[in-house]
């Protein structure tokens, strides 16, 4: 187990340097450069910007600067943000799209798997029936008009919740739901799918006959198995929600990463770009690295880094 | 002598769009503690519906219509569903056909073993248990069984594990054993190993078992009875030798019939022409009369009745109506 997460940890440094490669290539690729404006500067300025940051050197020459500089960590200043670098904005911006990421997955994983049990054990019963109209509705529903449909109703015309900012605990109920909605309606049709799958298996009928009573079959005997195909799905959806959160951010106002990240590209701001860029490749890299040992360690058929013996 | 169980007129129906599928249709029969009758019967007969209806797990949309189950005095089908639930894997349990996909993959063997006899043995202590698994474990032949209970089921055999399932159904002393095609998804010799080993037991703890299958072959091993079954009934029944020596049914003798020989050269398969009758459909004559070569014209019209050839020998076919006569 040991050597085969050393291995993926090798294999994601390859991938991580193959990114960082292309995107490199890709930016200096777009036409324009970092410090065009609407209102053309002063060419001596730009030259100065240019020389300051290295960009008068060749581009090879500034490929290999960054390579080694990513190798350390280091995905350089921002060419927009004076006296910050990329660093500094992932430190101050990541926590707060984490854990704006982390809520929305304990929400969708610990209301999905249930609704998803409930709604394949009573198959078309009322119960079902509200579930599948409330899934197809989130999951059609793009977050932002469930964002904005939040903040009118709970935010402006009830007042439970204030309308957007970040830094109290009301704060982040609102955008929490907004981002949540898409994956809980994927994780309850996933695990209702997988649910009903598992009721029909031989395993199952082994257990009615042994007597065992229908809370041991769906608590022990089929939940452990329905929940395997959603385990593999979590991880990128979560490393999906850290990225894909710049519009929820965007509407709440919440300084988080995925804001930040949209910014850059209409800024040129290289730097961020790559970095933001590697930076979100090294989560979904270790997100899906969990996820495959969270599964050996749910699955005993599954042996990482061993040849199966059949 | 006392019976262990007796069905009367059990009717099992599948209720689905399209209309009743009686999957069982009036059926009666008896079994005495200790004895082994086998259920024979092709795909769609109704052999598996019968033994689920015994054990009252019709799956969804079937449901025991008419008729009684009477096991040990009590009437299975008028059962509450927490009765019952003391009843199955106790007094009755259950093999399956295909015991790759029968034991819990995510669970070890002795987790899935020991929950039997939690279920029905609460004061039972884990050590007791303990013991008792290892012992049944030795009793249907496996080795190491001490290693064994800390396995899962994807690293034993097909062999082993229908080893496993045996014991475990076993492990609560059931005076009923229900084996559904328990050899048909392992290899022969493995399957004539099995066969043995259910006799064996069945002799040693007077276990009685219901076994359902397609072979043949495998009937006449291990049978004290056998039941014929064709679209949902009962044809023919009788004593395991009755059966093979003077079989009085048309569609036992096709199936006798079909058996392939060791004699016999290749492509000689004598298949029973035809297949079974739409189950949706009313049958006004006898199911068979499609298929039957000697088929007459009150076939057609009428349901023959249940005869009773020989003592112990039972027909359901107007051949052994008192004034036929055999034409030829």
């Amino acid at each position: 187990m040991f050597k085969y997460i050393l291995k993926r940890l090798a294999m994601g440094v390859v991938v991580v340097f193959v990114i960082a490669t292309i995107t490199f290539w890709l930016s200096r690729a777009l036409p324009g450069g970092p410090f065009d404006r609407d209102k053309p500067l002063n060419p001596i300025i730009i030259e100065n910007l240019n020389k300051k940051y290295n960009l008068d050197r060749p581009v090879a020459e500034q490929y290999i600067d960054y390579m080694v500089d990513v190798a350390q960590f280091d995905f350089g200043p921002s060419y927009f943000y004076e006296n910050e670098t990329v660093n500094d904005y992932i430190d101050r911006c990541f926590p707060v799209s984490l854990v704006l990421g982390i809520g929305a997955m304990i929400v969708a994983i610990l209301l999905g798997i249930p609704a998803g049990v409930i709604s394949a054990l009573k198959q078309n019963g009322w119960q079902d029936n509200i579930i599948k109209i409330l899934t197809t509705v989130l999951v059609s529903l793009p977050n932002f008009v469930i964002a904005s449909a939040l903040m009118y109703f709970i935010g402006y015309k009830l007042r439970l919740l204030p309308v957007a900012l970040w830094g109290t605990p009301q704060q982040a109920i609102m955008p929490t739901l907004a981002l949540a909605a898409y994956p809980l309606s994927y994780i309850t049709k996933m695990m209702k799918s997988s649910m009903l799958e598992v009721m029909n298996s031989d395993y199952i009928r082994t257990a009615k006959a042994k007597g065992a009573s229908n809370f041991l079959i769906v608590y022990k005997h089929a939940l452990k198995n329905a929940v395997l195909p959603v385990i593999t799905v979590v991880g990128p959806m979560f490393a999906g929600i850290i990225t894909g959160s710049l519009v929820v951010e965007k509407l709440f106002a919440i300084p988080g990463l995925g804001e930040q990240f949209t910014k850059s590209i209409f800024n040129r701001d290289y730097p961020m770009i790559m970095g933001l860029t590697i930076f979100y490749s090294i989560l979904l890299i270790a997100a899906t690295l969990i996820v495959d040992v969270v599964y050996a360690l749910v699955d005993p058929r599954i042996k990482l880094g061993k040849e199966s013996k059949e | 002598m006392s019976k262990l169980l007796e069905v009367n007129n059990l009717s099992t129906s599948f209720f689905t769009k399209f209309g009743e599928v009686k999957a069982v249709n009036n059926i009666s029969f008896d079994l005495e503690p200790g004895q082994v009758l086998a259920i024979v019967g092709e795909s769609g007969s109704g052999k598996s519906v019968t033994s689920m209806s015994v054990m009252r797990l019709v799956a969804k949309g079937g449901k025991i219509v008419n008729g009684s189950i009477m096991f040990d005095g009590k009437d299975l089908a008028k059962l509450s569903e927490k009765e019952m639930s003391k009843i199955r894997g106790k007094e009755i349990s259950m093999i399956f056909q295909d015991p790759m996909t029968c034991l819990n993959p995510v669970f070890t063997i002795g987790n899935q073993m020991e929950e039997s006899l939690k279920l029905h043995f609460k004061g039972m202590t884990a050590s007791e248990r303990h013991t008792k698994m290892l012992d049944m474990m030795e009793k249907v032949g496996l080795s190491n069984p001490e290693e064994r209970l800390k396995q899962y089921p994807h690293e034993l055999s097909g062999g082993m594990r229908q080893r496993i399932m045996i014991a475990m159904s076993l492990l609560c002393g059931p005076k009923l054993l229900i084996a559904d095609e328990p050899t048909t998804a392992l290899d022969v010799t493995i399957q004539a190993q099995i066969m043995d080993l259910m006799r064996d037991l069945s002799e040693e703890l007077n276990t009685a078992i219901i076994l359902i299958t397609h072979d043949l072959g495998v009937v006449a091993s291990i049978a004290d009875r056998v039941n014929v079954m064709y679209c949902g009934e009962i044809v023919e029944s009788a004593p395991v030798k009755d059966l093979y020596y003077k079989p009085l049914h048309p569609y036992t003798w096709g199936l006798l019939k079909a058996l392939p020989r060791l004699d016999m050269k290749e492509n000689e398969l004598q298949p029973i022409p035809g297949s079974t009758p739409d189950l949706l459909l009313e049958q006004k004559g006898c199911p068979f009369f499609d298929r039957c070569d000697h088929a007459m014209e009150c076939c057609r019209d009428g349901k023959p009745p249940i005869y009773e050839v020989e003592k112990g020998h039972f027909a359901k076919c107007w051949r052994y109506h008192p004034e036929f006569k055999e034409e030829q």
